[in-house]
């Protein structure tokens, strides 16, 4: 799960004290657990596996397990201030649908995924001619669970499209010691990962 | 449910059944059907210590054919642990190191506390069927009377599964400020057309008994083929298809036999004579229909004006709610309903969906992640409610 901790940092930083949160995909609630810890949030957590679900139980947190493309519809209207999407929103059915949902369920939503118009995705793509397959995107084409894959300026566009206001962009890389770096200057082509804060308009 | 209960290291050890009566004329308990009902005696086993501050204890429900015996032995030679045996023990998911859990038999029952086949104060006779409609609400009712006499004022977790998880969510219900947390497993919030068909079926092969006589056999022959059928379907409502064909198979009780001889017998009709056979020997038949009855009634929906969501409106409880993906008795889908009522309320809900072909039965199974989420559930809420 490594691959998918990145960014924790960011969201961390971008989440106020005591605010109540929903993390869909949570996994193993490594990241809900450090917003406990650092701004005391009131946090939920969302995981499609078993086992994720018994791993934030173990940490003590509060989690049930579910598919996000189905079920959404039964939270009322801002039931959170924050609902986060760290690295999941390239895993689900419909990506477009789970972004209405989460904006309306949510104040604001904090979506991060891997970017795949960074630049050494694009050359390896342009050069070997094969889908990238790197430390931050480490599936091969058959086994990846992100089934829709898309760029900082893809996500720019879905704005108009579905609807929603850009808070603020916090496109990052990965330093070697795991932590985040933000790419201000053409993050399109230099950050590894897009950081969206949004809300709906 | 299921017989076989496997133990393992971590023996609750010797328990004794105690029982606990209250309810006296003129201050009977009320039920909900409108009558009234006293004394009553509910038969209740513990394992464990309180502790100082009385915040670590949890009462166990027990499903249909339970009793007040959940875990260890009744006497050193005793072959059978109690019926939750592989989840209740030192070390064990309800730790008696550290916590003081209850169980008791539910009012209407059979074997200890107060149900059709006691005696009935004012005409000396036992009740059959004239003992009051029982609904879950009322057993927890009872319960809450034995808890407050036990001097806790707040239980840590109430815990249960199938009908055991109905007054679980129940007691969250009626007490909310009485209950940490809550343990629903293999529950619903109201019982499926298909789960009170099967319930019927039951009662009508008990009902076609002639020995029955309208509940009126103490003094003779006991519906023994009634009841022994009625068990035979419900244990066919607790497995899975795959469960049973694995156990199975198409194999016959006794190898060498002619497939097509009328005296030859598939092992799953020998298993299921047998349980029927051994149920009747340790329940009563009026028992059996009363208790089906009150999980049929249940439905926390109906309760509140079609609203499921309206009813955990109030509840403080935090929850942990279980599964079995093989589970058609009580499927996913019941408890996942559930879960999505707690949490459009914003209620603290944890939710596995657990992976098994074990069937309904899955709750008294030995099963990892079931004893390790309620584990670690118990601990977080032991935790938070002793910070």
């Amino acid at each position: 799960m490594e691959e998918l901790r990145t960014g924790y940092d960011l969201v961390v930083e971008s989440v106020a004290h005591g605010s109540k949160i929903l993390d869909l995909g949570c996994g193993d609630g490594e990241l809900l657990l450090r917003l406990q810890e650092e701004k005391k949030v009131k946090g939920f957590g969302v995981e499609i596996s078993e086992e994720g679900v018994s791993l934030c139980m173990e940490k003590g947190l509060y989690c049930y397990q579910a598919d996000i493309d189905e079920g959404l519809s039964d939270y009322k209207n801002d039931s959170f201030d924050v609902v986060i999407l760290s690295q999941t929103i390239q895993n689900t059915k419909g990506p477009d649908y789970v972004i209405k949902e989460v904006l309306r369920i949510g104040r604001q939503a904090i979506v991060t995924f891997p970017n795949f118009g960074y630049y050494r995705n694009r050359f390896y793509l342009l050069v070997r001619g094969k889908m990238p397959v790197s430390k931050h995107l480490p599936y091969q084409w058959y086994e990846s669970p992100n089934i829709h894959l898309m760029t900082i300026h893809d996500m720019r566009n879905m704005a108009d499209h579905v609807g929603f206001e850009i808070i603020q962009e916090k496109n990052f890389s990965v330093r070697n010691d795991s932590s985040s770096i933000v790419k201000t200057f053409m993050p399109n082509f230099f950050a590894q990962y897009g950081f969206f804060i949004i809300k709906r308009k | 449910m299921a017989e076989e209960i496997y133990g393992k290291p971590g023996s609750a050890g010797i328990v004794q059944t105690r029982y606990y009566t209250f309810a006296a004329p003129p201050g009977e308990l009320e039920l909900q059907c409108g009558e009234k009902i006293g004394p009553v005696t509910l038969a209740y086993e513990t394992w464990g210590t309180p502790d100082r501050a009385g915040k670590n204890a949890i009462l166990i429900c027990h499903a249909l054919s339970g009793s007040a015996h959940a875990a260890g032995y009744h006497s050193p030679e005793d072959k059978n642990p109690g019926w939750w045996d592989w989840y209740i023990g030192p070390g064990k998911a309800f730790d008696t190191d550290k916590y003081f859990i209850i169980c008791s038999n539910i009012l209407g029952g059979c074997t200890g506390s107060t149900g059709p086949a006691s005696v009935n104060p004012a005409t000396g006779r036992p009740f059959g069927m004239s003992f009051p409609l029982i609904t879950i609400a009322d057993m927890v009712k009872a319960q809450h009377a034995l808890v407050k006499h036990l001097g806790i004022e707040k239980l840590l977790a109430v815990a249960g599964g199938s009908m055991g998880g109905m007054q679980a969510l129940q007691w969250t219900i009626s007490y909310p400020d009485e209950v940490e947390s809550c343990i629903a497993i293999a529950t619903s919030a109201s019982l499926s057309a298909q789960g009170i068909a099967f319930n019927e079926v039951g009662r009508q092969a008990i009902f076609n008994d002639p020995n029955w006589n309208a509940g009126d056999y103490y003094d003779s022959a006991i519906p023994v083929a009634g009841l022994s059928l009625a068990r035979m379907i419900g244990h066919i409502t607790y497995l899975s298809e795959k469960h049973m064909h694995e156990k199975f198979g198409r194999n016959f009780q006794k190898s060498g036999m002619q497939p097509v001889s009328g005296s030859s017998e598939f092992m799953v009709e020998s298993y299921l004579r047998h349980q029927g056979i051994k149920f009747v020997e340790r329940f009563d038949a009026n028992a059996y229909i009363y208790i089906t009855k009150a999980i049929d009634f249940f439905d926390l929906n109906g309760d509140y004006g079609g609203s499921l969501v309206n009813a955990f409106e109030n509840v403080l409880a935090n929850y942990l709610v279980a599964s079995f993906t093989s589970d058609w008795l009580y499927p996913s889908d019941n408890a996942k309903e559930i879960v999505r009522a707690l949490r459009v309320n914003g209620k603290n809900v944890n939710y596995t969906d657990i992976d098994t072909d074990n069937g309904h039965d899955s709750f008294l199974l030995p099963n990892d992640l079931l004893e390790k989420n309620i584990s670690n559930f118990l601990r977080n809420e032991y935790r938070q409610s002793t910070q």
